[in-house]
């Protein structure tokens, strides 16, 4: 789960990290009288988005008075930030916050993951912030520094000087430095985070160090046992099909093809993914329905599906191991008479009780498509989106 | 002895009580399984499916002897009883539990390393089918009349998957020595290299098959370790070639956030490093029966 920048650095501040002044608004209006409240003579406002990029995009506004904070935010509110990271849709942006400019004097790229090699947290600083950590390891590799904690004791002082050390942090300094390197190992630890990211990380003229920005990402598994977390989801910066899939217990992406997939098992879904686009299609989604496809999960799946609008025909795989292929068989026939759908459905079923799910497919009466194979149903799906579309243009012409 | 688990091999199930967990004791006795008790605290003393509980994995290993275990515990509490198992002497785990928080897993895993090598506990898992050496025992969920006996070795990050590899070599008349699922949780118990290795020492395993996807570096990892140390051929797929980039695909652990963590990338990787790649999932039981002419 993603949260806000502001959240972010409010996590971080409660665990001792430095952070700019600043403070929310969900208005024009409460931005400039934030600023006001702020005082000072420079601001920055920030469209509060779930992704990365909001500068290059036009997010990120640098203002001197609080007539321009306002126009700024103006501009901001209710609009789509579309950055490289969001996808052409964007998000919409209904937070900003307004932050209290700070003397740069140098910038440092901070991050804590999961690293999988090691199986550790692992900490990556570079002294090049500012740029995003792919073109740093791209560009400045050697100026990277790297270290991973021992999970049963922790990250040690000697680990936080020496990052301090070899990313020039003056002496007087690294106390300083080593408390934002133990705040944010915490804040990661203690809230089952997978990500924590201060980029940049900064050092002022002044002689603090602040974290800029902040972006957390938290562990889906562990929420819960963090109530306060999932307290800080923003369904609005979420896919509304993918968060309504999620809150039903289906796993959904939503991809940019036409071919709707029905399949159990997270692998076989994206080995059947792959295998319609082998045939000449393109898959509209990614859907895992779990094991138990009981008919009312099954009918669900189907809904999802076709609630995509580039939907022009269906690919039901299912694998049955604790499944039976007759229960799947009456789920896929009863989801259908209930909600019949306008495109082609080609269902394909192995493991368990097939020749019994098979009978009751060909007994239905409905307009189904069958399939032995994996490879069989993907040319199928494909043969009949094909088939289909050109009918419709055909119906169209006349 | 095939891999893991034999005939003989006495089985423990933790939170056999549970309605799934009771269930799937039951497909394994009946499987063959030599299953001799379950674990639940506070239930000690009862009789599950014709197998004593008991309290504690300790009490168990004491009374039955108990080598291997099921894991079938609820997220919250699955790291720790990975950790009793480990601690009580138990010799193989699967953890069949999904959505164990990742930090419980860095956490078990520093924790197994307490052992010394000759009585550290083996795990495969979280988030996996299981184990089954065919017609011998099975340790896990899956359907196990879909695998013949034989001779490859399945390794796979996903269970449907790896069922539907099983399928398609049962067409082709081919079986399986073990198979095993290692689970699609970004931090597992073993990774693909901790497998091969047994597979490499392992006389009636002829040929491994390698069921990999997107996201974390073990593919790579694997592919690598084949070149230096796998004398056997090995056949791979790479599901997720159409998944797009930072999107979690259903498994916590398939998700593209480095490079080489693509499909395309993995299959460069296994293939540069002599691996025979099946190139799409429905040619997988063709690509091994080709390799085993």
């Amino acid at each position: 789960m993603d949260i806000h920048e502001y959240q972010a650095k409010e996590i971080l501040d409660r665990f001792g990290v430095g952070i700019p002044q600043g403070a929310l608004a969900y208005s024009p209006e409460q931005a400039a009288y934030r600023a006001r409240e702020m005082g000072g003579d420079r601001w920055v406002v920030k469209a509060q988005v779930h992704a990365g990029g909001r500068g290059k995009a036009g997010g990120v506004k640098l203002c001197d008075s609080d007539l321009e904070i306002q126009a700024a935010t103006e501009a901001m509110f209710g609009q789509k930030l579309v950055t490289h990271q969001t996808g052409p849709e964007g998000k919409g942006i209904y937070r900003v916050y307004v932050e209290a400019a700070v003397p740069i004097a140098r910038e440092i790229y901070l991050g804590f993951v999961l690293d999988r090699a090691s199986q550790r947290v692992m900490i990556v600083a570079s002294g090049e912030g500012g740029m995003e950590i792919e073109e740093i390891s791209a560009q400045k590799p050697d100026s990277i520094v790297r270290a991973t904690v021992e999970p049963a004791v922790g990250l040690q002082e000697f680990q936080c000087r020496e990052i301090a050390f070899a990313l020039g942090i003056k002496p007087a300094m690294v106390q300083q430095m080593m408390r934002t390197l133990r705040g944010c190992y915490r804040a990661f630890r203690e809230l089952d985070a997978t990500m924590v990211e201060v980029n940049p990380l900064v050092v002022t003229s002044d002689d603090r160090i602040l974290a800029l920005d902040a972006k957390m990402t938290f562990d889906n598994n562990a929420l819960f046992r963090h109530s306060q977390i999932l307290e800080l989801r923003d369904k609005s910066q979420e896919d509304p099909r993918e968060s309504r899939a999620a809150d039903h217990g289906l796993s959904y992406v939503g991809l940019e093809g036409n071919i709707g997939c029905i399949v159990n098992g997270a692998g076989l879904a994206m080995a059947t993914m792959d295998t319609i686009k082998l045939a000449g299609g393109e898959p509209a989604n990614f859907l895992d329905i779990g094991g138990g496809a009981t008919p009312e999960r099954v009918a669900r799946a189907f809904r999802l599906v076709m609630s995509d609008k580039n939907v022009q025909a269906i690919l039901v795989n299912i694998f049955a191991g604790i499944n039976r292929c007759d229960w799947v068989a009456e789920g896929v026939v009863r989801a259908l008479r209930e909600e019949p759908v306008d495109v082609p459905v080609v269902v394909r079923l192995a493991g368990t009780n097939v020749e019994e799910g098979q009978k009751i497919l060909a007994q239905s009466g409905l307009p189904l498509i069958r399939a032995t194979t994996l490879m069989e149903a993907a040319e199928r799906a494909v043969a009949a989106w094909r088939a289909d579309t050109q009918r419709n243009a055909n119906l169209r012409a006349v | 002895m095939s891999i893991f688990l034999d005939r003989e091999t006495r089985v423990i199930v933790q939170g056999i009580t549970g309605k799934m967990a009771r269930f799937h004791a039951r497909e394994m006795i009946d499987y063959g399984t030599n299953v001799v008790g379950g674990v639940v605290p506070g239930k000690g003393g009862e009789t599950v499916e014709g197998v004593p509980v008991f309290d504690t994995v300790k009490q168990a290993v004491a009374e039955t002897g108990a080598e291997a275990t099921l894991v079938f515990v609820p997220p919250p509490a699955a790291a720790d009883s990975i950790m009793e198992a480990a601690d009580a002497g138990i010799r193989y785990c699967v953890c069949i539990t999904d959505g164990i928080p990742a930090q419980d897993m860095i956490r078990v895993k520093r924790y197994m390393y307490r052992y010394p090598k000759e009585r550290r506990m083996i795990l495969t898992g979280p988030n996996c089918a299981g184990t089954i050496s065919p017609g011998k025992a099975m340790l896990g969920i899956m359907p196990g009349h879909i695998y013949l006996p034989g001779n490859v070795g399945i390794i796979g990050r996903s269970g449907t998957l790896g069922y539907e590899a099983a399928a398609q070599l049962k067409e082709h008349g081919l079986g399986v020595s073990t198979s095993v699922g290692i689970g699609g949780d970004p931090i597992n118990g073993s990774s693909f290299r901790d497998v091969l290795e047994h597979f490499e020492q392992d006389d009636e395993t002829h040929v491994i098959c390698m069921i990999g996807e997107i996201g974390g570096p073990q593919e790579a990892e694997a592919a690598e370790y084949i070149r230096d140390h796998v004398s056997k051929p090995v056949v791979a797929y790479v599901a997720g070639l159409t998944a797009p980039k930072g999107r979690t695909m259903g498994h916590a652990g398939a998700i593209i956030s480095a490079f080489g963590e693509s499909a395309s990338e993995k299959v460069e990787i296994l293939a540069a490093a002599g691996v025979t790649m099946a190139e799409n999932p429905a040619v997988i039981g063709e690509t091994i029966a080709r390799v085993m002419q």
